[in-house]
């Protein structure tokens, strides 16, 4: 026999399965889920939900797909929040905190409440990424950011507007494209195929009857 | 955390053989042990599980049966009652799925000069790609090359990719890692800019590219962001469908759907390129799915109901390492490069039983066998072997978990599981879908003219079976490929009169065949509810 538990969606009490994930206790109550959901595996972001225990004065966030419910859980979605997503042509911007200036300057009204930390479904700390975008150290902002769903609560509860998600996306293609270390093994080998080097190579694999194939695979070399 | 007295009695036996365990090499099967335990343990094999199509570009062929009941369906619109003058978006290029394949596309599209716009059933980013964590080949080492990789893919596929395609995977990889990179995508590297590689199951070189096992999501952000950047207008939670050929049988747009309105719209387009991803949420044989939520097939339903061509429909991929327990994440991904790190497959008594990085179709053929010997652990779901994760920290140092998978760790953590300490449970999980549309070396499809595909819902890349990495690359490879010439092909067309006729002929088909049925399709959501949960 189950365990119930009673929870609150957007206000109407509900019984589930106190196994459930919001997620499943949503549709176990009969919901078909349209919005909201995405792949139910805590990569996308697309369920960021609030929710308060009753009698409890925090409010707190999580992804609907990754967390349990529980007794007393006055739950309330998020299925989108209107971030600010500026404009830009990644070939040519500055790769200082003057890009931060120019597009996303509401950064700079960070007034250090912490708020953001707090309510991060993945448990980032989020107001250290933001202060690192301010003083244009990309790398750190990266580093600290990239576990990142962009699920956008974390701006919900800013009250200097900032866009935290959309900052860090920007920290992190700055420094994927312009301060991290080139490769040249790549480049080499980029080259290499446009200068034809493997042609011959591929079209006689391409050729060869499957007898001869499964020969050369079964004894092919694996590196240890 | 584990309560339940057997499995912290197996544990016990796990901990230990931890030491022997993680040094010792299991020996790699023979070509023939693995045949056998493909024919025996995998469910592509299972017969009773296929039926033959009866009408249709592949009638005569065996699909799952599920596949079978959604391709041999109603369409949701009664063509009568579509007004096709009436055109609501007209664009050069019309691009149907907003993933990883999708967004690559509309890039390139855009890049060449194309009108092109995006429509998805979500959101753009919601899609497989997001959840691949594990990594993308490419053979760009000094002691590696395309022909290798090459080779390593077509034996992988059991022999069966088209060589035409997997050529251009392979030869065409290094490049597009380099598009990525050059886009903003933060790869994993050594200090002096030399890429971080591992092996995936079935590779004879370290070739696999990751960010952290976030490879996916980091990619699909980086190029959703792109796509927002370049203004590519995208039409979210609106799904195609059915598409819409001209009066010569060439696609030339789509019917569209607003998911939460219904409202019903259309858009006309030179080219149209299908790019929307795989099957998981079919649940094929009653399996478990690492898939996003709207992998329902639909291209393949909306391509096979205009004319396209199917190839490989009958196989699936059943991922060997899905989460087992706890309950909450029955069916989610466990990484391949859980087993890349060096953590190895053990049973019930604590015996590792193969070695771990074996294809996918045999690991998840021989994770089947185990438990069907009597070797696996029982869970409220069924039953399971152990991926012994902290090995992981033995072979490679402390703090290599939280910095080489920090998205397992947290999964497990969230529910009291240190994958650090304790080992995991895993048991196969529908995965991907190896079959699809059948396109030449362009994309474009063998039979309709001027309908494009790329990504998941392509048959014949890999073959009948895929090796971890390639699919993240397909979808670079193919999905810009598709962009590029469907622009190409778009500056030469002149659009027919639009119609519907294939759809009144398809439903005349089945009339004629004598099927009934109450199923529309494409299916495009899965229905959790009131159900028992998934």
């Amino acid at each position: 026999m189950e365990s119930m538990v009673t929870i609150y969606l957007f206000g109407k009490k509900y019984e589930v399965p106190e196994n459930l994930t919001i997620m499943c206790a949503m549709e176990y109550c009969g919901y078909q889920l349209v919005r909201g959901c995405g792949c139910r595996n805590g990569f996308c972001g697309a369920c960021a939900t609030i929710y308060r225990i009753k009698g409890d004065r925090e409010l707190k966030a999580c992804l609907a797909c990754q967390t349990k419910v529980q007794n007393d859980m006055y739950i309330a979605t998020l299925p989108f929040f209107p971030l600010v997503k500026a404009v830009y042509d990644v070939e040519k911007i500055p790769t200082t905190e003057q890009v931060m200036m120019q597009l996303y300057p509401e950064i700079y009204a960070c007034i250090g409440c912490n708020a953001c930390t707090k309510a991060c479904t993945q448990e980032l700390n989020v107001m250290q990424y933001i202060a690192y975008a301010q003083r244009g150290e990309f790398e750190k902002c990266a580093e600290e950011s990239f576990d990142c769903v962009m699920c956008g609560v974390c701006s919900s509860r800013c009250p200097a507007g900032i866009s935290h998600p959309q900052v860090a996306m920007l920290a992190r293609r700055i420094t994927g494209k312009y301060l991290a270390p080139k490769t040249e093994h790549l480049e080499d080998r980029v080259r290499e195929i446009k200068n034809g080097t493997f042609e011959e190579l591929l079209s006689n694999l391409m050729q060869k009857p499957i007898s001869e194939m499964k020969e050369l695979y079964n004894n092919r070399e694996i590196e240890k | 955390m584990y309560t339940n007295e057997k499995m912290l009695e197996s544990i016990k036996k796990v901990e230990a053989n931890r030491a022997a365990n993680t040094v010792m090499e299991p020996a790699r099967m023979t070509a023939e042990e693995k045949e056998n335990v493909l024919a025996t343990y995998h469910p592509d094999y299972k017969q009773s599980e296929f039926v033959t199509l009866q009408i249709g570009p592949n009638k005569g062929e065996k699909v799952p049966t599920e596949l079978a009941a959604i391709l041999q369906a109603n369409s949701r619109i009664n063509p009568a009652d579509i007004d096709l003058s009436k055109v609501d978006y007209d664009v050069d290029v019309l691009v149907i799925g907003g993933g990883g394949a999708g967004s690559s596309a509309a890039i390139e599209a855009h890049e060449a000069g194309a009108n092109v716009m995006i429509v998805t059933k979500l959101r753009i980013g919601d899609a497989n790609t997001m959840m691949a964590e594990g990594g993308i080949q490419a053979a760009d080492k000094p002691n590696d090359s395309p022909a290798i990789h090459y080779v390593d893919a077509f034996g992988g596929g059991h022999f069966a990719a088209k060589p035409e395609l997997l050529y251009r995977l392979v030869n065409e990889a290094p490049e597009a890692i380099q598009w990525l990179n050059n886009l903003g995508v933060e790869f994993d590297k050594m200090p002096d800019g030399t890429m971080v590689t591992t092996h995936g199951g079935g590779t004879s070189r370290k070739r696999m590219h990751a960010a952290k096992d976030y490879s996916g999501a980091e990619i699909m952000r980086t190029l959703r962001d792109e796509v927002l950047n370049r203004g590519i207008p995208v039409v979210d939670f609106t799904a195609a469908i059915e598409l819409i050929l001209d009066e010569n049988g060439r696609a030339a747009g789509a019917v569209l759907m607003n998911m939460e309105t219904k409202e019903l719209l259309i858009a006309r387009a030179k080219t149209v390129i299908i790019a929307t991803g795989g099957a998981g949420r079919m649940h094929y044989q009653g399996f478990p799915t690492s898939n996003h939520y709207g992998a329902t097939a639909d291209g393949l339903v909306l391509g096979y109901r205009a004319g396209a061509k199917l190839l490989y429909a009958d196989t699936l991929q059943y991922h060997p390492t899905g989460a087992a327990y706890p309950q909450q994440i029955f069916g989610a991904l466990v990484t391949e490069k859980v087993r890349s790190l060096g953590a190895k497959l053990v049973n019930v008594n604590g015996e590792v039983f193969m070695h771990p990085l074996e294809t996918r179709d045999v690991c998840a053929s021989s994770v089947i066998r185990e438990c069907a010997r009597g070797n696996g652990v029982e869970t409220d779901q069924g039953l399971a072997v152990w991926l012994d994760t902290p090995m992981i920290e033995i072979k490679n140092g402390e703090g290599t978990i939280e910095k080489r998978i920090p998205a397992m760790m947290r999964m497990f953590g969230k529910y009291g599981i240190d994958i650090r300490k304790e080992p995991i449970l895993i048991y196969p999980t529908l995965h991907y879908q190896n079959g699809g549309l059948d396109i030449s070396a362009d994309g474009m499809t063998t039979n309709v003219e001027n309908l494009f595909v790329a990504g998941e819902a392509v048959g014949g890349i890999h073959g009948r079976n895929r090796l971890m990495g390639n699919s993240l690359l397909d979808i670079i490879v193919f999905g810009r490929s598709a962009g590029k010439n469907a622009a190409a092909k778009a500056k030469n067309v002149e659009i027919g009169a639009l119609s519907l006729a294939h759809v009144d002929n398809f439903a005349r088909e089945m009339a004629e065949a004598g099927i009934e049925t109450d199923v529309v399709s494409p299916k495009l959501l899965p229905n959790y509810t009131n159900q028992k949960p998934i």
